[in-house]
């Protein structure tokens, strides 16, 4: 088998703080990975700089054989990814989101309306494409989220906490469609989850990264049996304690305020 | 070029949809008008300086351009709060192409505005002494509009969050407005408020348009065109060079 990620000795520093600390490991074709840890262990930012929005302080990246620090937009062809925060358009319906995907991925014109309405019908979307997607709800933006990140046909899917707050049965089926899409196009999943029993249902190899840095690794059956423990949880409780950490309000629950004040 | 344009085509589509803030942004210029141009209007006369509306219009048309095109370009901050950068910024283009789309888009929105308020002043009196001086008066709005919606882009790509949005407000827009000689004829000030004028670049704006609709201006308009030509090109170059660095 041959990584399509490669991490070797990664150092993000903030001034002071180190938020990913030494970090190494190896991602196959095809393969279905998954990042656990608390909050503010340095899942998202090992993210952002794997997917060229964050310049690592040190150390080396390889994605799909590129790096992203030189080859920026070889690896951004390479990739699509679901943001933890939406990051759709609310102005814009479904299927114009989707355009302006396909044009800044630079999927030719032809190809383009065919894909967008598979796409839109495989997430069950179609039917709305022509609805704003503020008039959306939570579920269905993570499902337009997805058609879009598989939009460009990429070789890696990232998905940064991809159901939170979503429930079981918008859950399930937006793994399905992932799940599709592994199996028959070889695509590496790349995920980060608060929810144990979808790191094991998902995941073929797990990560759990604390304070910076990968504690552990492998499968979820290894992880227990490391540990000594029955479930997931538990394990994971072992090897990151059980105090609970505090992330840092960003300013964007006050953006939320001012943006309903100012009417938008 | 595609990706300029579609992010060209967002700025105008989002533009389009957001009727009360379009509604809600003619309110303004058109109580100004009201208010000032009727308000001060015997005044002026009095002094001897013709009809006020005349004078006040052109600076009010600004004003809406000028609020507009900085807001656009603030717009960007949005687009990094609630994401929607992230999904720009991890796409295979140029920071350049995306700054370039985001700046057009703006712009032309702001331009829009302007126009739309420059028919609102016909209906309240303002009258233009040559229509063949229309496309001249067209072009400063373009250079106006460019020329701020890429402050806006500068500031916007300095700033984290809305924190330092009341402090641009005052300390920005509002003195480059009230400063630019929008309400009062710039000559014959007292030295100090003569200078601070002159480097106003929203002055050399109001003067050019001021001279394209109703002949009166201070400086010459080819002086008026060079300095927003300068200016807009060093703000677009800083821009994309702010923009360049953007990490989120």
């Amino acid at each position: 088998m041959e990584a399509i990620i490669k991490v070797e000795n990664l150092i993000k520093k903030f001034s002071s703080f180190t938020a990913v600390d030494n970090i190494s490991f190896n991602i196959e074709k095809g393969e279905r990975f998954a990042f656990l840890g608390p909050n503010g262990a340095g899942k998202s930012t090992t993210i952002k700089m794997l997917t060229t929005l964050l310049d690592p302080t040190s150390g080396t990246i390889e994605i799909n054989s590129y790096n992203p620090n030189k080859n920026k937009d070889l690896v951004r062809k390479s990739f699509g990814i679901v943001f933890q925060d939406p990051s759709l358009d609310d102005d814009l319906t479904a299927l114009e989101n989707m355009e302006y995907h396909a044009v800044l991925y630079n999927i030719p014109a032809n190809l383009r309306k065919k894909r967008i309405e598979d796409l839109l019908n495989f997430v069950e979307l179609w039917d709305r494409r022509n609805d704003l997607v503020k008039n959306f709800s939570g579920g269905m933006k993570r499902r337009l989220e997805i058609a879009r990140g598989l939009l460009h046909h990429p070789k890696i899917l990232f998905l940064d906490e991809p159901t939170l707050g979503l429930d079981p049965q918008t859950r399930n089926h937006m793994w399905n469609y992932i799940k599709d899409v592994n199996n028959k196009e070889e695509m590496t999943v790349f995920f980060t989850t608060h929810y144990m029993e979808e790191a094991e249902k998902m995941a073929q190899r797990i990560a759990i990264i604390d304070k910076g840095k990968i504690i552990a690794m492998g499968t979820a059956e290894e992880l227990k049996k490391k540990t000594d423990t029955k479930t997931l949880e538990d394990a994971f409780l072992k090897l990151t304690g059980h105090e609970i950490r505090e992330e840092e309000a960003g300013g964007i629950d006050r953006m939320r305020m001012m943006r309903r004040m100012h009417g938008r | 070029m595609k990706v300029v344009y579609i992010l060209w085509l967002r700025q105008l589509k989002k533009y389009v949809r957001s009727r009360s803030r379009i509604i809600g942004s003619l309110g303004q210029p058109v109580l100004f008008l009201i208010a000032f141009g009727f308000g001060f209007g015997p005044v002026f006369q009095r002094a001897g300086q013709g009809n006020y509306i005349n004078f006040l219009a052109p600076g009010i048309i600004l004003m809406s351009v000028l609020f507009t095109a900085i807001f656009s370009g603030i717009d960007l901050i949005w687009d990094r709060q609630f994401g929607f950068l992230k999904e720009t910024m991890v796409a295979p283009v140029s920071r350049f192409e995306i700054m370039l789309g985001k700046t057009a888009g703006g712009a032309t929105v702001a331009m829009i505005q302007g126009i739309v308020v420059f028919l609102l002043t016909l209906i309240i009196g303002f009258r233009p002494h040559n229509i063949a001086m229309l496309p001249t008066a067209f072009l400063f709005l373009v250079l106006v509009a460019l020329l701020f919606t890429s402050l806006g882009t500068v500031i916007a790509s300095t700033l984290e969050d809305m924190q330092g949005f009341q402090l641009i407000m005052n300390f920005l827009v509002m003195p480059i407005f009230f400063l630019s000689g929008a309400l009062f004829p710039l000559n014959g000030l007292p030295s100090a408020l003569a200078l601070v004028t002159r480097i106003d670049p929203l002055a050399y704006g109001i003067d050019g348009l001021r001279g394209a609709l109703i002949g009166q201006n201070i400086f010459s308009l080819t002086t008026d065109l060079s300095i927003l030509l300068v200016i807009t090109l060093v703000l677009l170059l800083l821009g994309s060079y702010l923009f360049e660095r953007i990490q989120i």
